[in-house]
């Protein structure tokens, strides 16, 4: 446990460190967007949570199906995790989102299909944590959480779709393009920043599924010590 | 007994419990129209306007109604333990789901009916499609909210927080439905069906086969003791 522990520690400071290079890139190395000015700058960080909020219910359906197919705990641990850390990086994406879309589109929000599917995924997910605090019982909490899991994940592609068209009869909507064509400097920026983010999840789960043991492991002791 | 007569019994049985009391139709016709009569205040219900956004105003009724009546078809199943009778009673528990789906629909089928002449009195308006166009979509539409709902009001029932909890879950879900059926609504009544009428038609199938059949898949998960 303890030898685990420490590379988790490993692991934290490695994606603080890329934070900061990241930073660097995002605001000194990259160039300043010729249209959109130094408001472009919220584009990295912008894309690379949202990446891995779309990765981290991915990661939730997935281990809703193992949970199912297996009846094992340790899917479900991961997959409440996931889905935590999946709310907040959706969270993120729905605050900078509009922040970024105020000063270039002059409007902080418009219908589009990946905003709204955007909106529509938070409601999802935080519905799924509402629905495992009201269920009782570790095991049907785990059951029911991955039934929603699977749910809501097959939803999303025809939330989307339906997004898509329900717009598309809507031409007023001149934002259809976020056509920015990135010089290697950005590229270069945007898949680290991506990398950077990807791992900050990878750590975060790993943080947070030990956490959920540790709650495992005091539960157990304290039974064990009512029984005693 | 073959599986589809099982499943009609235990239509049958919903049906006559509520029709003994008729508690809850009663309710999700009486809301349904409160919805329209407080839209009425909200909005001027003369004005053109109104008229533009009436298709959405009769499906947030329907749909809000409806969560009502899919609260109560699992919730009342506690009562004397009738949902452990039922699953002890031989049938496969799919049965059960396609059963409480059939007696939803139904129950929404006869507010929508009884309701939607109302509206049309209430907001003046006159509908210019042909008839066929608006049965299949509203039929349409009612299945697919019904078949997700179903599944999800019976996840609902075994929560503490139950009652509350349906609509927060159900409606992220369900909103395909939402904007296909207000959009095909709006292209019957106003007698205009478009290329985009046969492409929501299909997304409305799409998403009506798939919450049939993933519910299908996973219903026994929620009902093991």
């Amino acid at each position: 446990m303890r030898e685990r522990g420490s590379w988790r520690l490993a692991l934290g400071w490695l994606v603080a460190l890329a934070l900061v290079v990241s930073l660097y890139l995002v605001f000194v190395y990259a160039p300043t967007e010729r249209t959109m000015g130094d408001i472009q700058r919220m584009f990295y960080w912008h894309v690379a949570t949202a990446w891995n909020a779309f990765l981290a219910f991915f990661v939730v359906f997935v281990m809703s199906l193992l949970y199912l197919f297996t009846g094992s705990r340790r899917w479900d641990i991961v997959a409440v995790s996931s889905a935590e850390i999946g709310v907040m990086f959706t969270t993120l994406v729905l605050i900078t989102g509009p922040l970024w879309a105020r000063p270039v589109w002059g409007i902080w929000w418009t219908w589009d299909a990946r905003l709204t599917t955007t909106l529509i995924l938070w409601f999802i997910y935080v519905a799924y944590l509402v629905l495992r605090a009201a269920v009782e019982g570790r095991e049907q909490q785990a059951r029911f959480a991955a039934v929603f899991g699977i749910i809501g994940f097959v939803d999303v592609p025809i939330v989307y779709m339906s997004i898509h068209w329900w717009r598309g009869q809507h031409p007023e909507a001149v934002i259809t393009t976020s056509g920015i064509s990135l010089s290697p400097e950005m590229l270069v920026a945007l898949i680290f920043s991506v990398l950077t983010f990807t791992a900050l999840y990878a750590y975060l789960l790993l943080q947070r599924i030990a956490a959920e043991r540790l709650a495992d492991e005091v539960g157990k002791l304290k039974e064990r010590a009512r029984n005693a | 007994m073959s599986f589809l007569s099982k499943v009609l019994a235990l239509v049958e049985k919903d049906f006559r419990a509520e029709f003994r009391t008729k508690e809850m139709l009663s309710v999700m016709l009486i809301f349904a129209l409160l919805v329209v009569v407080i839209f009425g205040f909200a909005f001027n219900p003369t004005s053109q306007v109104t008229r533009k956004i009436f298709p959405g105003i009769l499906w947030v009724a329907f749909f809000f109604a409806g969560v009502l009546g899919l609260n109560h078809s699992f919730t009342r199943e506690r009562y004397n333990q009738a949902l452990h009778g039922l699953m002890i009673a031989p049938v496969d528990r799919s049965a059960l789901y396609f059963s409480k789906v059939l007696s939803n629909m139904a129950f929404m089928l006869i507010v929508e009916l009884v309701a939607t002449p109302v509206f049309l009195v209430f907001f003046d308006y006159s509908p210019a499609g042909r008839l066929p166009g608006l049965v299949s979509v509203v039929l349409l539409a009612t299945f697919g909210f019904v078949a997700v709902g179903t599944f999800l009001a019976a996840l609902a029932a075994n929560t503490r927080t139950s009652q509350i909890l349906l609509p927060i879950l159900l409606f992220p879900v369900v909103v395909p439905v939402v904007i296909a059926a207000v959009q095909l609504t709006a292209a019957t009544l106003a007698g205009s069906s478009t290329a985009s009428f046969a492409a929501w038609l299909r997304v409305l199938v799409v998403y009506d086969i798939i919450f049939l059949v993933v519910p299908f898949l996973l219903f026994d998960y929620l009902l093991e003791v």
